[in-house]
């Protein structure tokens, strides 16, 4: 298990010495070679069931045995969930990386902070330790600034420097929330936290940690209020790495850590399950309000990823404030629609950001009004781009129309009206906003200066390619992989506090 | 309100490097002001670890030569070391934000011609 | 990047021994006294950069230049992952494979002073490039003058 940050970060070290030899084939290949083996060993660790914890450097219950000093690595459902999407989405945005980053210099300072960035995100997923959280969201947060500023225009550096002002704040408040905890609680193992939750209830020093908690890793999530780095930075990064922040690290080191500490953590308050449905609910809406009027194809879709994130948080805080009620069942399911979508949202929004990548590798435009008619000339590309578009839309038979229709549907049985006709009239936004996309991209003659184009280089397609079968894959197929990944997940979730005595008795 | 009066202080001054970062227009002083913030939160992490002594002064936790008593007492009676181990951590973090702060910014300086943020406004929307 | 007077240079070469010497010393007893990897590889790094400023970088570009912080970064990355890697022989991921002898010695501590080893050379190696590139900054800002 530890491997599986292991091996990124034997990557990410290597790769500048390659770059030193002025070999970027190796790069390239080292990349690609490192993701697929980090991938085979999430998909292996799906094997184990329940609750697997190592101690890293089997320090439990050494000195003492009831204080259990050391750090734990925990791998769980909701972990594992996690891992398959962090390294699934990789290795196709390393695929993709390898055509695309031929127009940039300089690769081996792209693959390392994205390895980096890979291993942090495994890390955090897979730590049982508050600290250990936070150390390693640094880690993949200091990649991913590397990382957005990478291709040196103006523009470009601005976003960078936003995004790394607002995200240190909310590092900064994180931190300010562990010592909090720790100071209450005396320990920083996640179980151990849990149980002194369990037996004496949340202090004050806690509430104010929690509170400190959700604003931050709300800032990591893209919640409004807290949402204003997001259109920036995500487009002005290469398109690979825009997939990957969109679809992968906004949900590792937010939507993950915020799910764990509200459910496992904190025990379900319904204080906690209120906010986040009013943070999802509102970042639905200032999401895709504001989507609809952006001409600038990457930047509609950052804005497009606040207001999927909406919706999955949305769902975490209906089941949240659904367990803190006592009703399981629905709680149950709002958990398990609010984790489906968002493994069918790293899908289809990497998907979109690796076709825009594709529009602009090919025109090197990324507004719709210059890129009209991209779609004829590059017919692949527009295939993927419009499974896209019908999959964030929620068009059946895509993903996106599943997880839509089981989040509206949770949130109305569990008797919030008004939230529920909310997820429905953004939806309705969304689909406006794609069919403007589809519309100008896909339609329409192309200009004239653009009659030379072809299509994309085949790395690049066979990214794009393997998310657009996982679109309908994941939608179709959700009985087959619904007790491996998807339940599991949701179970640990849902189980809550007791998730501590899982680790403290083994 | 006596046995709190370091931890008021942190918060305060944490407060300032916020104030810092949200009103000041000026590149180099919004970096300053990150960097007062992660000091004072670092700051709290120490100040959290103190463990007040019955007799006599705080131990620090820095192991005293074999003969001077050492293993449960010691690990009892010494200020804990875990949040000094964190802020250490903390620090290196901080360092590498500064170091990577300060090279965007030296960067926009290229760009722009100035550090003013109310002239680098290319964004917008 | 021109270097400094003479005196500045005798004086360092002379320090230079020293100042190694004390951010090794604070390597070692890492895990006896406050001071560890980090701390005693900024004290080395910072003797690296008082050679480099003293003598001016273009002088002292072959030896020590950007190369060789990347190198050594690397090696004492990948160093380290072997420390943690080994631990395996041990047990589990990251135990200490050296035997722990009694407390509070130079060779107590299990692989503790391997790891302040190896993150010692990376941290040094790091803050050396890091000055480099903004020292680069500088030179190319001042060519344009």
């Amino acid at each position: 298990m530890p491997l599986l940050v292991v091996i990124p970060l034997a990557g990410a070290f290597l790769v500048p010495v390659f770059g030193l030899l002025d070999v970027e084939w190796a790069c390239h290949t080292l990349g690609v070679v490192v993701m697929a083996a980090s991938l085979l060993l999430a998909s292996h660790l799906l094997g184990n069931t329940g609750v697997n914890v190592t101690w890293v450097g089997g320090y439990a219950g050494e000195i003492d045995p009831e204080s259990l000093t050391g750090v734990a690595m925990v791998s769980d459902g909701l972990s594992r969930l996690m891992l398959l999407i962090i390294n699934g989405i990789g290795l196709t945005a390393v695929l993709y990386s390898i055509s695309y980053m031929q127009r940039y210099t300089q690769v081996e300072l792209y693959y390392s902070p994205l390895l980096f960035m890979v291993a942090g995100m495994n890390a955090i997923v897979l730590s049982g330790d508050l600290f250990n959280i936070y150390v390693f969201l640094e880690v993949a947060a200091i990649a991913s600034y590397a990382l957005v500023g990478f291709g040196v225009q103006s523009e470009e550096l601005e976003a960078s420097f936003k995004y790394l002002v607002l995200s240190a704040i909310a590092s900064g408040f994180i931190l300010l929330g562990v010592a909090m905890v720790y100071k209450e609680t005396g320990t920083l193992n996640l179980a151990q936290i849990a149980g002194v939750v369990r037996e004496a209830g949340l202090s004050r020093t806690l509430w104010l940690a929690l509170g400190f908690f959700m604003g931050g890793f709300g800032l990591k999530a893209a919640m409004v209020p807290f949402h204003a780095w997001l259109p920036d930075a995500h487009p002005s990064a290469p398109a690979p790495i825009s997939a990957m922040l969109s679809g992968v690290l906004i949900k590792a080191s937010g939507v993950y850590v915020l799910a764990r500490l509200a459910f496992n953590v904190f025990a379900a308050q319904a204080a906690t399950g209120a906010l986040l449905m009013g943070m999802g609910a509102v970042s639905m809406l200032v999401g895709v309000l504001l989507a609809v009027q952006q001409w600038d194809f990457k930047r509609l879709l950052a804005y497009h990823s606040i207001s999927q994130m909406g919706y999955v948080v949305l769902a975490l805080g209906v089941g949240l404030s659904a367990l803190a009620g006592g009703r399981q069942t629905i709680g149950h399911i709002a958990v398990f629609a609010g984790l489906f979508h968002m493994l069918n949202h790293a899908v289809f929004k990497s998907l979109l950001f690796l076709c825009s990548g594709s529009a602009v590798y090919a025109t090197g435009y990324r507004d719709l009004k210059r890129t009209r008619g991209v779609g004829r000339q590059m017919p692949f590309t527009g295939f993927c781009t419009r499974i896209a578009c019908l999959s964030i839309s929620g068009v059946p038979p895509f993903n996106g129309f599943f997880s839509k229709l089981l989040i509206t549907i949770v949130t109305v049985w569990a008797g919030h009206w008004v939230l529920g006709g909310i997820t429905v009239i953004v939806s309705f936004l969304t689909l406006l906003s794609f069919n403007k996309v589809q519309d100008y991209m896909l339609e329409g003659e192309p200009a004239g200066e653009h009659s030379h184009i072809s299509e994309s280089p085949l790395p690049m397609l066979t990214a794009m390619g393997i998310l657009a079968f996982m679109c309908f894959a994941t939608g179709l197929l959700v009985p087959l992989y619904r007790e491996t990944v998807l339940g599991p997940a949701s179970e640990i979730l849902v189980d809550g506090i007791n998730y501590s005595s899982i680790i403290m008795g083994g | 309100m006596h046995a709190y009066m370091p931890y008021v202080l942190a918060i305060a001054l944490f407060a300032v490097g916020l104030y810092a970062v949200a009103v000041k227009k000026n590149l180099i002083k919004i970096i300053i002001g990150v960097i007062i913030m992660h000091h004072a939160t670092n700051l709290f992490l120490v100040l959290v670890g103190y463990r007040a002594p019955e007799a006599g002064e705080a131990m620090a936790p820095v192991a005293p030569s074999a003969a001077q008593g050492a293993g449960v007492e010691f690990a009892a009676r010494s200020v804990d070391p875990l949040p000094q181990a964190m802020v250490l951590t903390s620090i290196v973090i901080g360092v590498s934000l500064v170091a990577l702060m300060v090279v965007m910014a030296l960067r926009l300086h290229e760009k722009y011609g100035t550090f003013d943020l109310e002239d680098i406004r290319d964004l917008r929307g | 990047m021109r270097g400094m007077t003479l005196i500045v240079k005798t004086t360092i070469s002379f320090l230079i021994g020293f100042i190694t010497l004390f951010g090794a010393y604070i390597v070692l007893t890492g895990h006896l006294a406050p001071g560890g990897g980090f701390a005693g590889g900024v004290i080395l790094a910072a003797g690296l950069l008082l050679v480099v400023l003293a003598f001016g970088a273009d002088a002292v570009r072959e030896r020590l230049g950007h190369r060789l912080a990347v190198v050594w970064e690397s090696v004492g990355a990948i160093g380290f992952l072997g420390v943690a890697v080994l631990g395996f022989a041990a047990g589990t991921f990251f135990a200490h494979f050296m035997p722990r002898a009694t407390g509070f010695r130079l060779l107590s501590g299990g692989s503790i002073p391997f790891s302040n080893l190896a993150i010692a050379v990376k941290v040094a190696a790091g803050l050396f490039g890091a000055f480099l590139m903004l020292a680069a900054f500088r030179e190319a800002g001042r060519r344009e003058e």
